[in-house]
Formats: C-alpha cells, structure tokens, sequence
C-alpha cells in the first residue's frame, strides 16, 4: 500500500487548482464569474489557495440582475474585503437601458436571459479572455458533455461540434481574436462534493443556505419568496414557512426548498437523503423545456 | 474514500448505456426529477419500465440522430469511493472519442455480448486501451440472459479474449458474466450464475487498488505559474506554482530546472502557503528553490538523479482527431503540460490498424480516427518520458497553428 494516499476531496481539490494555476498561465486577462452562489464560493476559496502566498491574480466579476437575495450582495462584499480581491459589478439594469432589451413579462419575470447580454458586454469592456465559472457536469444533461476550457465565439455561443477533445490534463487555451473561453475548474464535482467540501474548509456561507423563516408564495411543488421582483395575484397563496435555499441565484427563480437545516453537518445528511436532483427542486426556469439549459448555452449563458 | 475514474467501450447495442443506468440506478444515484423525465421518455416499454439507456443520453443533436457523439461524464458514488465514467461512445467512426474518455481513466470495462463473443470491435477497444495504457482491463460479458447464462458460452469468450490480449500490453484483466437489462453481478451477485465465483462489478469498481497506479519514484514537477506577491512581507517571495506529475518532493532535493538544466536545490515545498514535508502527485503545489535562477510556466523541475528526455526530436504513437488530414511536412503547435512549441511532423513511420495490430507502412497521410507512428522535431527542447514508462508525463497534444483546435494526442516514446 501506498503511503501517499489522497481523499477524493484532496484530489478534486488538486484538479481544481491545477485549472486555476493554468487559466492564470494560459490567460492575459482572466476573470472569475461571482455570482454569490455556493459553487463560485467554492471556487474562490480553490483560487486562494492556488495562489498562495500571493493574491488571486484576476478580478472576480458580478452580473448584478438587480433581483440579488440582498444577504448574497452583503457576503460577496465581504468576500472581497476578506480575500482582497480586486471586484467588477456590472449591472443588467443597465444593459437592459442602454441596449432597450426588452423584459420578460410575468408571473416570475426573470432576468436571467438578459444576463447573457450584460456578461458579454463586460467581457468585451474589459477584453476578458478567460472566465472561470462555477458549472458542474452532473447539473444537468446538457452540462455533462461541457469541457473544462470551453471555447466560445464573439457572441459567447457555444457550439458542440466545435469543442475541443480534452486528453489527460492537457488544457488547449489558444484561441483567436474575439473569442474567449470559459473555464470549469469544478466540472468533476458533484452538489455533495461541495458541500462536503465546504464544509471541511469552514468555508462561512451567506445566511440564506441555512433554516430561516420566510414569507413564501406557494406555486405548485416550490416555495418562491415573496419578493417586489415576482407578480403575487389575488388568491396566491402565501404562507410562512421555514426553509433554506440549495442554490443561490435570482430571487425571481430560485425556489427554496422546507428544511430545518441550520449547519453544514444537517445540510449534508438532508441532502444524503433527500432524492431530488437541485436542478428539479430549485430552478424554475429549466423546467420549461427539457431542453431549456442547452439554448441558453447556446446564447452566451456560460 | 477515494477516486476512481473509468470509461466504457462496447459497440452499438451491446448494452454499454443500459449498463451505466443500471450502475447509476442500483446505487440510487438516479434522482426523482430525473428518474421522471426518463420514464416520460420510456415510449416503447410497457408502463412503469424505464429505459435505463435514457438516462446516458445527452444534447438534443443527438437525440434528434439517435446517436451519440462525443464523451460525456457521468458521476456516482458509494460509501468507497467516488466514480468518475467517460461515455464514450462505441460507434465505428469514434476512435476520437474514445481515446480521449481512455487519457485519463485509471480502468476501462470492455463489452462483449454474449451472443456474438470477441469481435473486431472487442480487439479495437483493447487495443486503444493498450495504447492508452490504462492500467486495468474490465470485460464484462454482457446479455448473459440471452445465453440461459451459460457457463460454457462464458468460459469460451473469456479464452477467446485472452488469446487476442496475449499480443497486446494488457495486464490487468478480469472478466465478468453480467445482464446489465436483468442486473445480474452487477451490484448483487446473481444466482442465475452459481458457477461464478468471481466479484460483482460495483465491488470490483470499488477494490480494485488504483493507490499503485501513481508514480511516485520518478519527480516531474511542472511548473504553470510563477507567484511573486511583491508585497512588503512577502518582498523576494518567489514560488513556482506547479502540478507534481510524478514521484516525491522535499526540502533538500538536488534539482534540476529543464530544458535549460540548471542546477539547484529545494528550499521549501508548500501547499496552500504551507511548508510541509513533502509533495507528491498528483499534488498541486509550490516549490521554491535556493537559488535566483529563471524559472517560469513550461520549465520542469526533475531531481538531478532521475532525469526526463530533454529532446528536440521525438516519435510518438499519435491519434489523429480532427477532419483535415495530417501530412508529412505539417507544422503544428506541441503542448507538453505548461510549454507549448512549434514542431514540424517530419514523417509518418507507419500506420496502425485498431483492428488487427498490422503496421501499413508508406503512408502518405493520416485521416480523422488514425493511429499512427510519426516523428516530430521541435522548435526548442521539451521535456518528457515515454508515455509506456511514465503515463502522467508522456502525453501531448498538437494544435492547428491558425484554428487553433486540438488536432491529435500523442504518445510520446
Ligand atoms: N436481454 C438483454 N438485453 C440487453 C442487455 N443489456 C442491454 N440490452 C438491450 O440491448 C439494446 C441496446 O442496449 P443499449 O444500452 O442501448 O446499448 P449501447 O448502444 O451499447 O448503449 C437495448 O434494447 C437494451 O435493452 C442485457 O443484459 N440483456
């Protein structure tokens, strides 16, 4: 037997580091997409300690929908108090004004498509050419297929005829004017991994992941926060109830699921149990079509 | 609880997507969301038989074609270990593919159907998987219950196979009688098969030792990134930030920065802005020398006693991967880890056929799936070993110079 054993945690960990370690060698100006939510914490905490003693040496960048749980925007404040890295905000808002997009209209009106616009604008503003984001192969199907360095074209599409192979732990980051690519150091980690991560890290988490009570809309199976981003009609009904979220992400789509989960410790063994995919259970918006993720995708949604 | 990566190789309809469902399914690694989506899909069974095929397949290009066309990664686990699956799939054309999902999978499981036993698909995934040296061997015979689970049919395949292997690099090979559809010795072992006195898979999957697989005699450190904080503590700080590909490293070590080889000693090994006492793969970590030399992304660091090929000429077993065509003469970018050359493909010694293991020689071109024998010259030195000797730092890629893509994998000899 080997003396030199790693955990699965330890060897995901060192995968992750790897990408990070070659998105900083490869890139002239890399960004890290902060979005607040628990895999881009995880992936901030991987680009601390890749880069230890110094500091993450490229800015964390926020698309601000304007529809933020507020305790998210607090604790992406504190992030870059404590870590001292450098932040971009850039704000859909305003993307919506200059550009006269128009808005989705409805019950849950999001603004999640809008996003794509306004992250394409910053990586043009800005000339990102790499941006490392949280996604996991096992959040949906679409996903599972997605590279580590995924190439994309001016107008951020992905095609997947276009993708490169990815052998061993070689990461082709070439690519031409206008383009850019966007990184995955996380792509190997499945919710639980994350979690269990988080947790061995003691990494803090926004409140909002933890047991809270909150005045929720009851639509169908999900709970959705009452919120003035969301249309609440007569006869909606509308309950307190005690719950947390799986997934941080706009307050118009993001559903929360009852929990009683107040530490990381019961949020494992809930998710141990508990058999719904997080995708099924907290995203309303993939729900339309069960080809939904891949469009979007498709249009620049990294 | 550790890692295990694997890939799967059978031909069409050899059951190799009912049996990932049904390893994904028996270990409840299948959610409620997904689990209904499946059963929606599930047309053609009777109500409430699902269709464990489904829950493998991917983008919407492919459901439109029915077919799958690249490598997707599907990810279980159990209270041993975690398991990562390239699905590759197992369509002619795709040698591509499967090389690619083989690069990095620590075992491979090899369909056969029991029906039809060792076919000329059977020998092209052993022989990739040869190439690729991955370094276990799985082959499940499969459909078992169209064969009334027949001990003989069994043994037959399993004699054909090791007659084809005893020509191949193979070392490590089990064989197991399975109905992927049925679930036979999948996770439980079944009592259709009294006669098998083997492992079910899953418990195989989750024993096999793979600690070993991991070199840790020959030090290659490459270096990505070089951390100078400049800041008022950390003033002279510099720490070449690095993938330990090989071996063991300590404070002390004798070193030897490559291509340019110069000597120097190691003044600390640390790992998230710790000293610690060692370093070793597939760590990812920082060292930091004794002596002001010029390190950056590209340069290997190899202990003076155990050095790599440093080399401007090399020939490597290579899979060609994209639809423009290799010819001799061909100028292409070489990424080796973190240094990436100019090289030139001076020749194509010769082409092999997946099939028979035959060498065509006189080639004149190698074409999308080739396999082929070439030599390469560089534009500087690069360091490595030969992929047989030391897998983690004996593959490269080659990249088109304009487009950029990723045109073939190499095995470096
Ligand atoms: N009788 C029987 N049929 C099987 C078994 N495994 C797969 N099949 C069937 O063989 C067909 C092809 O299987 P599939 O998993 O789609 O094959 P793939 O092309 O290798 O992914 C399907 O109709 C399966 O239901 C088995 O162990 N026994």
């Amino acid at each position: 037997m080997s003396q030199f054993k790693l955990d699965y945690l330890d060897l995901l960990e060192a995968e992750s580091i790897h990408i990070m370690r070659e998105v900083a060698g490869q890139f002239e100006r890399p960004a890290l997409l902060f979005s607040g939510g628990k895999d881009s914490i995880t992936l901030v905490q991987l680009a601390l300690k890749a880069f230890k003693p110094g500091k993450i040496p490229f800015p964390l960048v926020h698309i601000d929908t304007g529809h933020n749980f507020p305790e998210a925007i607090k604790y992406r404040d504190e992030v870059v108090e404590r870590t001292g890295a450098k932040l971009i905000v850039r704000n859909v808002a305003d993307t919506i004004k200059a550009k006269g997009l128009k808005e989705q209209t409805g019950k849950f009106a999001s603004r999640n498509a809008l996003q794509s616009y306004t992250l394409l604008d910053t990586i043009e503003e800005f000339g990102f050419d790499a941006c490392i984001g949280g996604a996991r192969r096992d959040e949906e199907k679409a996903r599972a297929k997605e590279r580590i360095f995924s190439v994309r074209d001016e107008f951020g599409a992905w095609d997947p005829k276009r993708q490169r192979p990815e052998l061993w732990n070689l990461y082709n980051g070439k690519i031409a004017k206008g383009e850019n690519v966007r990184v995955f150091p996380i792509s190997n980690w499945v919710e639980l991994d994350v979690w269990n991560y988080i947790k061995r890290e003691n990494i803090e988490l926004p409140s909002i992941y933890f047991t809270h009570e909150r005045e929720v809309l009851v639509h169908g199976e999900y709970l959705v926060a009452v919120s003035p981003f969301i249309r609440i009609d007569e006869g909606d009904v509308i309950e307190t109830r005690r719950v947390r979220y799986r997934t941080v992400g706009d307050m118009t789509c993001t559903a929360a699921v009852e929990s009683t989960a107040s530490t990381i410790d019961d949020i494992v063994a809930e998710i141990h149990k508990t058999n719904i995919s997080e995708r099924g259970e907290t995203r309303i918006d993939d729900q339309v079509s069960e080809a939904a993720m891949e469009d979007r995708k498709k249009n620049g949604y990294f | 609880m550790d890692l295990l990566r694997f890939i799967t190789a059978g031909s069409v309809d050899d059951g190799k997507s009912t049996l990932i469902g049904r390893l994904l399914y028996d270990t409840d690694s299948i959610k409620v969301d997904q689990l209904e989506t499946i059963l929606k899909q599930s047309k053609n069974k009777s109500e409430g038989e699902i269709d464990l095929a489904l829950f493998t397949d991917g983008l919407r290009a492919e459901r439109e074609q029915g077919i799958t066309i690249d490598v997707a990664y599907k990810y279980f686990n159990t209270d041993k270990r975690k398991f990562i699956i390239a699905d590759a799939p197992g369509h002619i054309q795709y040698t591509r593919n499967m090389v690619t999902g083989a690069s990095n999978s620590d075992l491979i499981i090899i369909l056969v159907d029991a029906r039809q036993g060792v076919i000329e698909q059977t020998r092209r995934h052993s022989i990739i998987a040869s190439l690729l040296a991955i370094p276990h061997v799985v082959v499940t015979v499969n459909k078992m219950d169209m064969v009334h689970y027949s001990e003989a049919v069994y043994n037959d395949i399993v004699l054909d196979y090791m007659k084809m292997a005893e020509q191949l690099n193979i070392k490590d090979v089990t064989f197991i009688p399975i109905s992927a559809l049925n679930g036979d010795n999948i996770v439980k072992p079944s009592a259709n098969t009294p006669w098998y006195e083997g492992e079910t898979l899953l418990n195989l999957l989750e024993t096999i030792d793979i600690a070993n697989d991991i070199n840790h005699t020959d030090p290659r450190f490459a270096v990505q990134y070089v951390i100078r904080p400049q800041s008022e503590d950390l003033h002279d700080y510099r720490g070449y930030a690095g993938k330990v590909v090989s071996g063991v490293y300590k404070k002390g070590d004798l070193v030897t920065v490559l291509p340019e080889g110069i000597d120097s000693e190691i003044e600390a090994v640390e790992i998230n802005g710790e000293e610690v006492d060692v370093a070793f793969a597939p760590q990812s970590a920082v060292i930091r020398l004794k002596h002001d030399i010029d390190v950056n992304r590209g340069n290997v660091i190899a202990t003076q006693a155990n050095m790599p090929q440093v080399s401007q000429e090399v020939e490597a077993m290579l899979c060609w991967m994209d639809t423009k065509p290799l010819t001799p003469g061909n100028k292409y970018l070489i990424q080796v880890h973190g240094k990436t050359v100019r090289c030139v493909v001076k020749e194509i010694n010769y082409q092999l056929d997946v099939n028979t293991l035959q060498r065509h020689e006189n080639i004149s071109q190698a074409n999308l799936n080739d396999i082929v024998n070439v030599t390469i010259k560089t534009a500087s030195p690069i360091v490595f070993d030969s992929y047989e000797s030391l897998r983690a730092n004996g593959g490269a890629i080659l990249i088109d110079e304009t487009a950029f893509t990723t045109v073939a994998g190499c095995m470096l000899q």
